[in-house]
């Protein structure tokens, strides 16, 4: 069966809570989710007090402050700082999302709470292993994939073919849709996730492919398209602001246009 | 991330592409909007029939069902609602059940479940309407 409860050596026990900076006027508690894979020890998580008037306003400014002044080794993936590379989704106050661009003060009630993604393998403390979620893109193939000769210039596409792409080709592969996706938890194996099938709805609506019919074939599969359901987690979800459901949705009708 | 995972030296995208895709799945998929659809039409009158039915005896269900246009709404009804459940159960059971015999054989009793279910209702419709 689906496994509805954390392993016993993934379950969260105690934590520390680390003091409060001197002399800061105005804190903010965090609690973050720790996990080491070499001391043999069960997830914790532990307190932190960050200064509120000593750091930028976004959660993953926060993260940066805790390392810096408190503890070195938090450790978070984190790039660009500005929503554009996908490197600190992260599971903030019960909703996936970005770190760099959720703003601590828009979580309300008590302590920023910070758990890596959901139900992912986790490296160390706030790093998941997406390795299946690459690999999942991977088979979709993301690249332009044609027959006919080459041009001497660009493959050509009409303005209006090129706004049918609008809303997919933003994806940033941050994963917090698939890892948001109860359909993705209990069969990450199988079933492609809303990222991977967002990025193959942007290939078969793309004009100048001409493997369409290829690619959904591919798709055409119980557990690789059909186990979506359409929760919409995935929409609320994106940090982008887009909708994999609805990509999703059309390929499921490509499908049956393509049958009757 | 299951024991399986873990201990295979597979790579990510072998796994991943694993046995192919089956090519199915829009057939179910297409069915089970035409039963939704089938079964929204038809609840209406079906519940019209079933309050009609109300506190009569057998024969007076019978003379009921005797209506050729009751009785084939009353028909389409289980046919479109037994096969909804037959494809929504296996949904369910692909989504958590994970043991693959134990999968296989729910599936094959949910397919039991539902062609029993309907034949039986079919075939105690007809009886009635028919008087036979």
């Amino acid at each position: 069966m689906a496994e509805f409860a954390l392993p016993k050596n993934s379950q969260i026990t105690g934590g520390k809570t680390w003091p409060k900076p001197a002399g800061a006027t105005e804190v903010r508690e965090f609690k973050v989710y720790r996990w080491n894979p070499d001391d043999g020890k069960n997830p914790s998580v532990d307190t932190y007090y960050v200064d509120v008037n000593d750091c930028g306003p976004m959660v993953l400014d926060g993260l940066i402050w805790i390392k810096n002044h408190i503890d070195p080794s938090l450790t978070f993936r984190r790039s660009c700082r500005e929503g554009v590379c996908g490197s600190c989704a992260m599971n903030i106050d019960g909703q996936n999302t970005l770190a760099c661009t959720r703003s601590m003060h828009d979580v309300k009630d008590g302590a920023v709470k910070i758990n890596p993604l959901p139900h992912q393998p986790v490296v160390k403390d706030l790093v998941p292993d997406l390795t299946n979620f690459y690999a999942q893109y991977a088979s979709i193939e993301p690249w332009l994939k044609t027959t006919s000769p080459t041009p001497q210039k660009e493959w050509r596409q009409s303005h209006e073919d090129r706004e049918k792409l609008d809303g997919l080709y933003e994806c940033i592969l941050c994963a917090c849709c698939s890892t948001s996706c109860p359909s993705y938890w209990w069969n990450s194996e199988r079933y492609l996730g809303p990222a991977a099938l967002l990025q193959a709805t942007r290939w078969v609506k793309d004009s100048r492919d001409e493997a369409t019919g290829e690619r959904l074939d591919n798709l055409e599969d119980p557990f690789r398209l059909y186990r979506c359901h359409t929760i919409m987690n995935c929409a609320k979800a994106c940090p982008k602001g887009l909708n994999p459901a609805e990509a999703i949705a059309e390929l499921k009708l490509k499908l049956v246009e393509r049958q009757i | 991330m299951s024991n399986a995972r873990a201990k295979s030296m597979r790579t990510p995208l072998g796994r991943v592409r694993n046995l192919g895709a089956a090519h199915s799945g829009t057939g179910d998929f297409w069915r089970q909007r035409i039963t939704a659809v089938a079964m929204t039409l038809l609840i209406v009158p079906v519940v019209v029939v079933v309050i009609m039915l109300l506190g009569r005896n057998q024969a007076g269900a019978a003379q009921i069902l005797g209506s050729i246009p009751i009785a084939v709404i009353m028909l389409l009804f289980v046919i479109a609602s037994c096969w909804h459940m037959k494809i929504g159960m296996q949904v369910v059971i692909e989504d958590y059940v994970h043991n693959e015999p134990l999968k296989l054989v729910a599936i094959m009793a949910n397919n039991f479940f539902a062609v029993t279910v309907a034949l039986a209702s079919i075939y105690a419709l007809i009886k009635l309407s028919t008087g036979v």
